[in-house]
């Protein structure tokens, strides 16, 4: 069981976070804690508020109350979307959010680590060091035949990919990954899978997830937690988690389950 | 990268500059193509300047901006006060004895007797010329910022600038600014000492647009191929995921418009001398819009598109108007309708649609444009 000690700062921290949307509690007294190289899985039903606890991370809405940081000393609450992706925050989306216009090529050069300044994007060329470093990722994501495609050509499985990739060029700190197996087949679920595994440590991932078969694949002897109604319903392993009563009440839609 | 100058392009292009910078000016000289063509042409060219600008701003970036009528104007305005101090002793009121103080006619009209004070600098023609490039980009900046910065996006974007427009519009109406009001500048004399009707002089300034539009293409297009490039283009499909890539598209936009407002400028303050007026009546709301149509009818999102599509407008424009005046509006309108409907892409996609008609066997199913490399790497 990796459940480190809170010795080490955390990366990540929310405490009392709420959020509603005209009425409506999505995010409720909301803590939660992260340490640095963990691979966090996130499971709740639909409208937990998982991805609104996303946006409110990466700086798409505010919070009510609360506050989230990082790295101890940076309130991304008071910052917008660029500062935020310039802490070291990367972002995958629900649905696939790619450039479709641009080719799969260019959406990655898009998100290369660098200086986002409008100077440098007028003269820096991508050197050879950059090259191979796409070149490289490419591969990783299977799609270094598809290079020039434009990006909308691809299929939904490779616009999730090729997503994914782009949050390897930009080689952020924390990665925050929304339902990364949607429309794939099993063999890429569990290639995907393999892809955030192997990230892990170097990196801090949170992957958001529906698919049991997958959460059970990369969450195996790491931390899930479980969201209900906008707030952290248990935290522990699959099996702690899949067993917790109240976990199956709320969110198998069962009473009770005997093992 | 891809999206690099091919070799085609480069070679038609030097093909196009070459007949529009030497050719037509020498088959001026020697009397092949007359006065009046190479001033039409002239005028087409500044418009081409014009259609560049809103297409850096609409094509590439998504910014419909609705407003480059008046950086083109206020571009035509600051060269058009040097000219108006260089008509010097040809002004009437000079002639009459009354103007001693060389006052351009309209002020002394107007009851002034000495030359207010913002208009002494643009005796100088270098700072005349300063001036055509800073007023409209210090403008653009200052709009730009506070729009962008308010995320102000879509048709409200469209709207202000647009309201921009139609403030400087009445502001510059009012006899009290000292801009020549209504009746603007005109009854140029001379420009940098030349007489401004002699066909010499009125060549001159057809050279220094033709030139001017082949430099604006250069650089656009270098912009294009740049990382800049493709941002411009993801913030136009996709701003909020751009917000999401690092980039703050709010600085992006606002470099955008005001090179794309120093281009109209640049533009404006040729064609002032090349047509011998400028009025308020120039920063009128169909003047922007008609920008926009030649961007679309041209091809849009290209940067020969505009040009294309500014030259053959007004081409058709100066047609219309001489056998059909009253429905000159109405043929705009149409072609506007037609284009967006049927040609996408403008003139410049008309080729790879025809290709696509006549290549699709009838009856088949419509296939994706995927290009036939694509299609072989989807096979291995």
């Amino acid at each position: 069981m990796k459940i480190e000690s809170t010795q080490k700062p955390f990366l990540l921290t929310a405490e009392g976070v709420n959020k509603s949307f005209s009425g409506f509690k999505a995010i409720t007294d909301l803590n939660f804690y992260l340490d640095a190289g963990e691979l966090r899985t996130v499971i709740g039903p639909n409208g937990a508020g998982k991805t609104t606890f996303l946006d409110l991370i990466t700086g798409r809405t505010k919070p009510d109350t609360g506050k989230i940081e990082f790295e101890g000393s940076h309130d991304v609450t008071r910052m917008n979307e660029y500062q935020i992706y310039r802490l070291g925050i990367g972002r995958k989306f629900q649905t696939p959010t790619v450039y479709t216009d641009h080719s799969v090529w260019e959406n990655l050069l898009l998100s290369l680590e660098g200086s986002r300044g409008v100077w440098y994007s007028l003269f820096h060329r991508p050197d050879s060091a950059e090259r191979d470093r796409m070149d490289e990722i490419l591969k990783i994501i299977n799609l270094d035949t598809q290079r020039d495609w434009k990006a909308g050509a691809l299929a939904h499985g490779q616009k999730q990919w090729l997503e994914i990739g782009m949050l390897l060029a930009q080689n952020a700190k924390l990665l925050l990954v929304d339902e990364p197996a949607a429309g794939m087949t099993d063999v890429e679920t569990h290639k995907t899978g393999e892809l955030l595994l192997s990230l892990a440590g170097e990196h801090t991932i949170v992957v958001i997830e529906h698919d049991m078969v997958f959460v059970r694949q990369i969450a195996a002897g790491r931390k899930v937690t479980v969201l209900h109604q906008g707030s952290v319903l248990c935290e522990g392993s699959v099996d702690e988690v899949q067993n917790n009563e109240r976990v199956l009440d709320v969110y198998l839609g069962r009473k009770k389950r005997h093992t | 990268m891809k999206r690099n100058i091919s070799k085609l392009e480069l070679a038609l292009a030097t093909i196009i500059a070459l007949v529009l910078v030497v050719g037509l000016p020498v088959l001026n000289a020697t009397d092949v193509v007359g006065n009046f063509t190479i001033n039409l042409w002239g005028k087409y060219l500044c418009y081409g300047l014009l259609a560049i600008s809103v297409d850096l701003l609409w094509g590439y970036t998504g910014l419909l901006s609705l407003g480059q009528a008046l950086f083109f104007s206020l571009g035509g305005y600051m060269l058009g006060m040097n000219l108006m101090l260089m008509i010097g002793k040809d002004g009437q009121y000079y002639k009459a004895g009354n103007n001693p103080n060389l006052l351009p006619d309209f002020m002394v009209f107007l009851g002034h007797t000495f030359l207010p004070s913002f208009w002494r600098p643009f005796n100088s023609f270098p700072i005349a010329v300063m001036m055509v490039v800073i007023v409209p980009g210090v403008l653009a900046l200052i709009f730009g910022f506070f729009a962008f910065r308010s995320r102000i996006k879509g048709v409200y974007f469209s709207i202000l600038t647009q309201a921009l427009t139609y403030a400087a519009y009445i502001f510059l109406l009012q006899n009290d600014v000292t801009m020549g009001g209504n009746n603007g500048f005109t009854d140029f004399k001379r420009i940098l000492g030349f007489d401004i009707r002699h066909p010499a002089t009125q060549r001159g300034l057809y050279i220094a647009t033709a030139l001017l539009l082949v430099a604006v293409y250069a650089f656009a297009r270098w912009l294009t191929t740049t990382k800049f490039g493709l941002v411009q283009r993801a913030i136009r499909d996709s701003e909020t995921r751009v917000l999401f890539s690092g980039y703050a598209a709010a600085n992006y936009k606002l470099f955008i418009f005001v090179v794309a407002s120093t281009v109209a400028a640049l533009g404006g303050a040729l064609y002032v001398p090349q047509v011998g007026i400028i009025n308020p009546s120039e920063l009128a709301t169909d003047k922007s819009l008609e920008a926009v149509v030649w961007c679309a009818v041209g091809g849009r999102g290209t940067i020969i598109g505009p040009i294309i599509g500014a030259i053959s407008v007004n081409a058709l424009k100066s047609w219309a108007t001489t056998k059909y005046p009253d429905y000159w509006l109405i043929i705009l309108g149409v072609l506007f309708i037609l284009i967006v409907l049927f040609m996408p892409k403008g003139i410049v996609g008309l080729p790879a649609q025809l290709r696509a008609l006549f290549k699709r066997k009838p009856g088949a199913p419509e296939l994706a444009p995927v290009p036939a490399a694509e299609a072989a790497n989807a096979k291995s």
